[in-house]
């Protein structure tokens, strides 16, 4: 049967890989982020970077085929900062196919990350990725 | 700045978008998809050429909301994508405000936010942002 929730993955909101992250999303200051710092407003994505093989809710869709349709991301309480220790968890949140604007059929999958501060388990930020696949040409 | 309903941010521009810059963002982001920056793999997909991680241009806006609101957290970030963007394109992130309400200690504005992609004005990403500026900022 399809993994519909995968591990809590513990990891820590490392300084450098807040400035490489602010360095890509080209900001004017990333050499400031230092401890403490709140992070970029998309920098949860590189949560993918933390999560061992396997241990990810996969789509499943054909990688040639992918589109990343769009990306949610809602925080609450105190923002996640630089030093944090966090948990993310990964699960199938929805399966959908609708027919395009050219008659193909697609199907969507949506993978919700949620991120729990590591002692008092509270969820601070979860992150909702919609992906699409198109489909095969013929 | 005095922000009211229907206000607009000054529009920040990034680009024009090197492999560089694409590169760059797998490697912070951990997206290491190489329909980004293998030709052949792009070509083979069915694309012209590679294209940019949409949460490139995520990121990025990212970078325009946190200069429009220096000190203020974002409580959500939305974002849909509707076109790839490609090397060379600039990109111009754009944002209105929608709605401003009062919440404990300070005040919580709504923005709708896009970018486009030049050549062609094509929009490449549309979304909205709750931003949360606390009392006695200067936003």
């Amino acid at each position: 049967m399809e993994k519909q929730v995968g591990p809590r993955i513990p990891f820590v909101i490392e300084e450098g890989a807040v400035r490489q992250f602010a360095l890509a999303a080209q900001m004017k200051d990333a050499w400031n982020y230092g401890p403490g710092s709140v992070i970029p407003p998309t920098f949860l994505m590189s949560a993918a970077m933390w999560f061992p093989p396997g241990s990810r809710v996969s789509s499943g869709f054909d990688r040639a085929r992918l589109l990343h349709g769009g990306q949610e991301f809602v925080f609450g309480g105190d923002p996640p900062r630089v030093g944090d220790r966090l948990t993310a968890q990964d699960r199938l949140a929805d399966r959908f196919e609708k027919t395009g604007t050219t008659g193909g059929r697609m199907r969507f999958a949506v993978v919700v990350t949620e991120f729990r501060r590591a002692e008092s388990e509270e969820i601070i930020a979860e992150s909702r990725a919609t992906y699409i696949e198109r489909e095969a040409r013929t | 700045m005095t922000l009211d309903v229907g206000s607009t941010l000054v529009v920040r521009e990034f680009g024009p978008v090197t492999l560089e810059a694409i590169v760059r963002y797998a490697g912070a982001s951990g997206d290491f998809n190489s329909i980004h920056y293998d030709e052949k793999f792009a070509e083979s997909a069915g694309y012209p050429a590679v294209f940019a991680q949409g949460m490139m241009q995520a990121a990025l806006l990212g970078t325009a909301v946190v200069e429009w609101f220096p000190g203020a957290s974002v409580r959500t970030f939305g974002v849909r994508f509707r076109d790839q963007v490609w090397l060379n394109d600039t990109l111009c992130c754009r944002g209105t405000v929608t709605a401003i309400e009062p919440t404990d200690g300070g005040s919580v504005v709504t923005i709708e936010v896009g970018v486009t992609a030049t050549p062609g004005e094509r929009v490449v990403l549309t979304g909205a942002a709750e931003i949360k500026i606390p009392d006695g900022s200067t936003n």
